[in-house]
């Protein structure tokens, strides 16, 4: 089996309180059939055989649908290949011999808990805010009792793609949360069900989202290059009207 | 229900003030640039009709000052504070950035916005000072006495010195534009995948226009005054 040999550049950082530094390590073991993730599994393995701290990193399903990886891989959150999560990121998309610097997702909401994890629950508590529907207790509805057009439903579930993974936060230059509040406002503005809390869940949303510290969006779009469910801005525009809709109609 | 004042400094609402300002003093500059192009006649006459009638409308002519100067102030302090925000965002920066290329908008134009429209601040002053607080000169067109602003143009722009910061000026402007333009309609929530390409080539289109027109004035006017 061919074996790649790559130089990684890591961010080690012992606790949140505790400055962080790049460290350089050497991997002459990885394969291009392993996928990102697998590839710091073999680091740690040799780290943990050689009695050093092995290097912590969130993950989860890794079937990318969870959000729960992360990683900012060569200045691009999720890796270079479009609408991939790290968790499918495989190494034969790098060469052999490859300079690899791998980072936490930054901003200020999202402190780092330890190495490449940071804490991603400023994202909750914006749900919490207002990403909820009431529905009434009881038995389950019959499937498609109320009418929704194709379109609607389309442009609804594109949205709803999001896995709130914050890649969109890590890669604006301004550390806005923008897209990923806009995804979950447009979803639920679009649909019957999010009719009663429309206007109350734009504006607390968006309040949560500006109190927990993110920044302002300044349209570079760049998060929409790298969600790895490629939403797209246009739901941003959405959240503003919807946030103009609830101050002024 | 937030206030007045709480939606306007939302990160929603002051997008918001800064993308109606900002295409507001879009299309004041389309209106300065006409009315500029008056200046590429070799004949003074029509140029200073021109800045007399506009100083002939009166008060008028100062509450659309006022209201230009209002635009501008929104405008800066609502990008002085995006730019404050997103450096407090992140206090902690990446060692290796990128760009995941298409359909990111990042480039150099929307990355420097607030350098950008610091120069474009500074150039506005020494603007007015040079022309609209400048000198005085007088002259007579069909018996009217008027300023003859296009004398103190013409001495202006036969120094290098001001047409090559000028140049530099309008240059950046261009850049300002060429984000700030389709960015004002996404800001207001005006994105339809139909229509947002023609309005990102539309701004591209004006940012040139508008740069190429202003900063050709000058080397107009150096190259018909000093050169030739």
């Amino acid at each position: 089996m061919k074996k790649m040999t790559l130089h990684l550049r890591i961010w080690r950082q012992k606790d949140a309180n505790s400055p962080g530094k790049l460290v350089s390590y050497t991997l002459n073991d990885v394969t291009p059939e392993m996928s990102f993730l697998e590839m710091l599994d073999v680091l740690n393995e040799h780290l943990i055989a050689k009695g050093e701290e092995p290097v912590e990193f969130d993950n989860d399903c890794r079937e990318g649908i969870c959000g729960m990886c992360s990683l900012v891989i060569n200045g691009i959150p999720h890796g270079p290949e479009h609408a991939t999560a790290t968790c499918q990121l495989h190494m034969r998309h790098f060469k052999d011999g490859d300079t690899i610097t791998i980072e936490p997702f930054r901003a200020k909401p999202f402190p780092v808990v330890k190495d490449l994890v940071v804490d991603r629950s400023a994202f909750d508590r914006i749900l919490a805010a207002g990403g909820y529907i009431s529905v009434n207790a009881g038995s389950a509805p019959d499937a498609n009792t109320i009418p929704i057009p194709k379109e609607i439903a389309d442009e609804a579930m594109d949205a709803a793609a999001c896995i709130g993974c914050g890649a969109c936060v890590a890669a604006c230059p301004n550390a806005s949360a923008s897209l990923f509040v806009s995804a979950k406002i447009s979803q639920l503005a679009l649909l019957p069900q999010g009719q009663p809390e429309r206007k109350r869940r734009a504006l607390r949303m968006i309040e949560q989202m500006d109190k927990e510290g993110f920044g302002d969006c300044s349209n570079h779009a760049e998060c929409e290059a790298v969600c790895p469910k490629e939403i797209s801005i246009v739901h941003i525009a959405r959240m503003r009207r919807e946030y103009m809709r609830a101050m002024f109609c | 229900m937030p206030s007045f004042m709480s939606t306007v400094r939302s990160s929603v609402g002051k997008k918001f003030l800064m993308a109606i300002t900002g295409l507001a003093m879009i299309v004041f500059l389309i209106e300065h640039l006409t009315g500029n192009f008056l200046l590429l006649q070799p004949n003074p006459e029509p140029y200073n009709k021109y800045a007399h009638f506009l100083l002939s409308f009166g008060w008028l002519l100062i509450v659309a000052e006022l209201i230009l100067v209002a635009f501008l102030v929104i405008h800066m302090i609502s990008g002085i504070s995006v730019f404050l925000k997103k450096r407090q965002a992140r206090p902690v920066g990446y060692h290796v950035t990128g760009s995941a290329g298409k359909p990111s908008k990042k480039s150099f134009a929307s990355t420097t916005m607030i350098y950008t429209g610091i120069v474009i601040f500074i150039f506005l002053a020494i603007h007015l000072k040079t022309f609209k607080y400048g000198p005085y000169y007088e002259t007579t067109v069909d018996g009217v006495v008027m300023r003859d602003l296009y004398r103190l143009v013409n001495e202006v722009f036969s120094d290098p010195l001001y047409v090559g910061g000028y140049v530099v000026a309008m240059i950046l402007l261009g850049f300002h534009l060429r984000h700030g333009f389709w960015s004002a309609f996404q800001s207001l929530g005006l994105n339809h995948p139909r229509y947002m390409p023609i309005i990102y080539g539309l701004g591209v289109l004006i940012a040139i226009v508008l740069a190429v027109g202003f900063l050709g004035i000058p080397v107009w006017i150096y190259l018909r005054e000093v050169v030739l």
